[in-house]
């Protein structure tokens, strides 16, 4: 069995599959380390910095590491947790994410990640971003001050030639991320529902639907994030 | 115009990974990229106009929108600051009428800002239409702003004639100036111009070569010392249909202008250390990546490679060498500090935004379009050719024992002689202040903005005990004193950017904040973490100097550093370190502003905070009871 | 054990946070053991009337009354608690944040839809009426708190919690189903 690779996370022996990520290979075996920017089934690009887990006494993203033989892994320490929840704290009050008025609230995972981390209030000042609202297209609206920048829209929503919906305009803290305005009005029906499955917060919206599920019922309302993946 | 463009993207083959050069080609063309232009691109390349808009929006050189007939881009890297930056700036506004950001009503003038130039022994300093002005001042930018007024040429706009050596070339005819002041092995002018590839080549294999770099212990001279002969190594034992060779000339850490030197004077040892690095790894492909502010040595370069393959130093079967096989194109860049960055300058290579990527793979790996790829900089590779024909064992007789050979410094700020010494590694701080006739000396920057601050009093104790847990530029225990600290990968590693700052200086405001803008102005933005943690602690360093600071926002700028640490790439990971590296060794700078006897205070201002609404309904008061 | 004394108030809220306070169902008897309410739309005490322990702040900072009484609350308590996403980050009133004052006022007494009986187009402006502020400021922006309690509303079960915690000196118990933003 050259193909299986044995590593540990925080002491807790782990199997993996030759190639698999750390993240990939934790979640196999019953570990969760928190992600918002990786998607399955796309390259991950390691952009949101929460799945940061200590190697060799050395921080690397979980989403792009692959897992290698006697690696030890640091996921679930004080110091790791402060980071992913100052992280989680940056990406709040960097847009605007009021939660209340929000149609993805109960479903968002940033949202869920600050239950999971017990965000009471973000330790930085809120920046009270106003970048607006992008609507112009017919299926889909863009809140981009709830956008986290992610990129799972850019690399999963795209025609079938290729061509993506979605890219970054900007840089640095004028980064945004904008739909292309004609691709957007001809975006089939099912894609547009994808693009906002896809969005891990409520930056892509369809039209016309929201606030559907009361409040309880949601996915994150009783049940933490990625407690569906930790066996123990 | 279709045809225009169309036969631009001939040019490239309607490849995508060339959209760096349709747009530089299309800005030439233009002065800027139109809404018609972007979507024959989109078609052409088969990729949405968001996609295009995405690669232009990113460069601070590209844009979407009209500029002027003369574009003066002024740069406000410190140094510049330190020589009047703000007056001449001043000058150019009032004169142009016009201020920085914007175009004059007639769109013959537009003025912006931009990021270190690597002028900063002549700054103040400006790129106009891509021809470099120097040593600026309130005056010469009127005369600037009055001459293409009068509608003289940008060639008559030039106040002195030309720079010293290859500065005066035709080719180039800049009115920079070489400014070296210390010389020592690698800018000694007594060799043969390619003599290692036409005389020596033959006689050695490439693992020969390999061992000669390796025994040497050259690392990378960009600042991140990574052994070159290992580099190597690496490189040449990754499997690929093709290898690259890039050389990094994106020198973008401000206070770093080497780069700019050794290409104007010594650019055949740039190039013959590609063509060594493409025979010990069996390259073929080989790249030049040129920041774009260096524009003004393209033609004078291109003509350099253009002899090379004349003389059979590029091309098939080099120096008769059967089967070596190696070529050198010229990438520019558009404006990017990021992208002196070895993988986000490939990404920039392939036509993208210049994003790092995620390590491991290594660009050895796989780098430029997945082929594996070594990256050096400048220096690194002219000092492999006076390796490689003088070995190692002669190299290793300069320097320290744990860094050998020599560093290429560039000196600027508060001195008599700003300009670049190449001095052996081991040298302290104190005596490089000499060399550059610095006097009333308050802090020295080593290694740019991203380096470490220091401060030129013996270092005190409060930096050696809590400070020191997280917080470790290394071998800041060992020095006596700071004065005495040595340039060495094991106490003050640099990529040569010295700044030196005088006791007039107010460290915080001017120097500090000056960086801070330069990393927030620069981030790519694509991690959490470095596009807005910086940005905050600039507003936290601020609400200190203004007064409002607590002993608290002292330890939250000192966590919140921690957090940033967690970013992709080494300029998101170092990007507060203009403040960690101040209050490591200006501590004292910090407590003065701060309230002892407060532990809360937030800089809310009820005068003003009302005055918006007072003075749109015409109110002088707050209200009735307070 | 002497009685703690709470004071309560709602700035920029909508009162939807007090509802909560009350939501503890027969619990308020037992708080009735445990503390005595100074001022608070609870009780209709209008000014403070002692020291007291713990202030309950509904909603954030939108005017100058607001600050005025934030501020009051700062004196006279030895605690101070957030309450709701009004109070710890502005919440729906705060949306107007980033749009010029101007238009603010001008939306609500000119050019609004609903604005039907202003025709000499009077802004208000009496003396005695408190002047909008920039912004809307959470709470923590303006003076120190001490504690935050999320939820639009907080849950009861989270004040409930909180208070007894405070009171008696014991650690928080926070379940995963009591920390919500919405």
């Amino acid at each position: 069995m050259s193909e299986e690779i044995k590593f540990k996370i925080d002491g807790k022996e782990i199997i993996a599959k030759k190639g698999q990520t750390i993240v990939e290979a934790a979640k196999d075996n019953g570990v969760y380390i928190p992600t918002l920017c990786n998607f399955e089934g796309v390259k991950p690009k390691g952009s949101c910095r929460i799945c940061s887990v200590k190697v060799n006494n050395r921080f690397m993203t979980s989403c792009t590491t692959p897992a290698a033989p006697g690696m030890e892994v640091y996921n679930n320490t004080t110091e790791i947790s402060d980071l992913r929840k100052s992280i989680i704290e940056l990406l709040f009050v960097s847009g605007n994410h009021f939660c209340p008025a929000c149609e993805k609230s109960g479903n968002c995972e940033l949202q869920g990640l600050a239950y999971k981390y017990q965000m009471m209030v973000p330790r930085f000042p809120y920046s009270f971003k106003k970048h607006g609202v992008i609507a112009t297209g017919p299926k889909l609206l863009k809140e981009q001050d709830r956008c986290i920048l992610c990129q799972r829209c850019m690399k999963t929503i795209k025609d079938e030639s290729g061509k993506r919906y979605y890219a970054f305009h900007n840089r640095g803290t004028k980064l945004e991320v904008v739909m292309d305005e004609e691709m957007s009005k001809t975006i089939p029906d099912e894609l547009a529902r994808q693009a906002m499955k896809n969005c891990p917060v409520g930056s892509i919206i369809y039209k016309e639907i929201g606030f559907a599920e009361p409040i309880g019922t949601r996915k994150f309302d009783k049940q933490s994030i990625g407690s569906e993946i930790e066996t123990n | 115009m279709k045809e225009k463009i169309e036969s631009i993207l001939n040019k490239y083959n309607n490849d995508p990974s060339r959209l760096m050069d349709i747009l530089l080609d299309i800005m030439e063309n233009s002065g800027y990229v139109d809404e018609f232009s972007i979507s024959v691109i989109a078609e052409s390349l088969n990729i949405s106009v968001a996609q295009v808009k995405e690669t232009i929006s990113f460069y601070h050189f590209f844009s979407e929108k009209p500029r002027a007939k003369y574009n003066i881009f002024l740069n406000n890297s410190i140094t510049s600051c330190l020589r009047g930056f703000k007056e001449v700036k001043e000058a150019f506004e009032t004169e142009a009428g016009t201020s920085f950001g914007n175009l004059t009503e007639d769109g013959l003038i537009g003025l912006y800002e931009t990021s270190c130039i690597g002028m900063n022994d002549q700054g103040p300093a400006a790129i106009i239409n891509d021809k470099i002005f120097t040593n600026l001042t309130p005056y010469r930018a009127r005369k600037i702003i009055n001459d293409i007024k009068a509608g003289k040429k940008l060639e008559e706009l030039v106040y002195e004639n030309h720079g010293d050596g290859n500065n005066a070339h035709p080719l180039m005819n800049t009115m920079v100036y070489n400014h070296i002041r210390k010389k020592s092995i690698l800018l000694d002018e007594n060799y043969e111009k390619f003599d290692v590839i036409k005389n020596e080549l033959k006689n050695i294999s490439p693992q020969e070569l390999i061992q000669t770099i390796e025994d040497s212990n050259l690392r990378g001279r960009g600042g991140a010392g990574f052994p070159t002969g290992l580099k190597w190594k690496f490189g040449s034992r990754m499997p690929g249909e093709h290898r690259v060779i890039i050389c990094n000339a994106d020198e973008g850490e401000p206070g770093t202008f080497k780069d700019r030197v050794m290409l104007t004077q010594f650019n055949d040892l740039v190039f013959e250390g590609m063509v060594l690095a493409a025979y010990a790894t069996k390259a073929d492909i080989g790249v030049l990546y040129l920041r774009y502010e260096y524009k003004y040595m393209l033609n004078y370069l291109n003509s350099v490679l253009d002899n090379m393959r004349k003389e059979n130093l590029l091309g098939e079967d080099i120096s008769g060498i059967e089967g070596f096989k190696f070529d050198i194109r010229i990438q520019l860049g558009a404006g990017a500090y990021v992208c002196g960055e070895e993988s986000a300058l490939i990404e920039s290579m392939e036509g993208k935004r210049g994003e790092p990527r995620d390590k491991p793979p290594f660009p050895v790996e796989k780098g430029y379009m997945d082929y594996p790829t070594i990256v050096n900089n400048v220096e690194t590779l002219a000092s492999a050719v006076k390796i490689a024909k003088n070995g190692a064992k002669w190299y290793n007789s300069f320097g320290t024992k744990d860094s050998l050979g020599t560093k290429l410094l560039s000196v600027s700020g508060d001195c008599r002689f700003p300009g670049i010494y190449e001095v052996e590694w081991g040298t302290s701080i104190r005596e490089v202040l000499e060399m550059a006739g610095a006097h009333n000396v308050q802090a020295v920057q080593v290694g740019g903005p991203s380096g470490t601050l220091v401060n030129v009093k013996d270092i005190d104790n409060l930096s050696k005990t809590e400070l020191m847990k997280w917080y470790k530029p290394s071998g800041m225990m060992t020095a006596q004193t700071a004065f005495d600290r040595k340039l060495s990968y094991s106490d003050l590693p640099t990529g040569g950017s010295i700044i030196i700052f005088n006791k007039d200086r107010d460290i915080l405001r001017e120097v500090v904040m000056n960086f801070m803008d330069f990393f927030i102005e620069e981030s790519c933005g694509s991690c959490s973490t470095c596009r807005n943690l910086p940005r905050i602690m600039k507003e936290k360093l601020e609400k200190i100097i203004n007064g409002h600071g607590v002993r608290d926002d002292i330890d939250d700028l000192l966590n919140w550093g921690k957090i940033i640490k967690l970013s992709r790439c080494g300029l998101g990971q170092t990007a507060a370190n203009p403040i960690l590296s101040s209050i490591l060794n200006f501590r004292h700078l910090y407590e003065d502003h701060v309230m002892a006897m407060t532990d809360y205070d937030n800089q809310f201002d009820i005068v003003k905070s009302v005055s918006p609404a007072n003075s749109f309904v015409g109110r002088k008061f707050i209200h009735n009871h307070s | 054990m002497s009685k703690k004394i709470i004071a309560t108030t709602s700035l920029a809220g909508c009162f939807g946070c007090h509802m909560s306070i009350l939501d503890i169902d027969e619990r308020i008897l037992d708080l009735i053991e445990l503390v005595e309410f100074n001022k608070s739309p609870v009780d209709d005490i209008k000014t403070f009337t002692k020291q007291v322990d713990i202030g309950i702040i509904e909603g954030g900072c939108c005017n100058s009354e607001n600050v005025e009484v934030l501020k009051s609350f700062r004196d006279n308590c030895d605690i101070l608690i957030s309450l709701g996403e009004c109070a710890i980050m502005g919440g729906l009133p705060a949306m107007r944040n980033g749009i010029p004052i101007e238009e603010c006022i001008h939306e609500a007494y000119i050019n609004g839809p609903t604005v039907k009986l202003n025709e000499e187009k009077i802004l208000p402006n009496d003396a005695e009426l408190p002047m909008l502020l920039d912004n809307v400021y959470p709470c923590h922006e303006i003076v120190k708190i001490d504690y935050f309690l999320p939820g639009c509303p907080p849950r009861a079960d989270l004040i409930w919690d909180a208070l007894v915690a405070l009171i008696t000196g014991n650690e928080m118990d926070l379940p995963y189903e009591v920390v919500k933003f919405d």
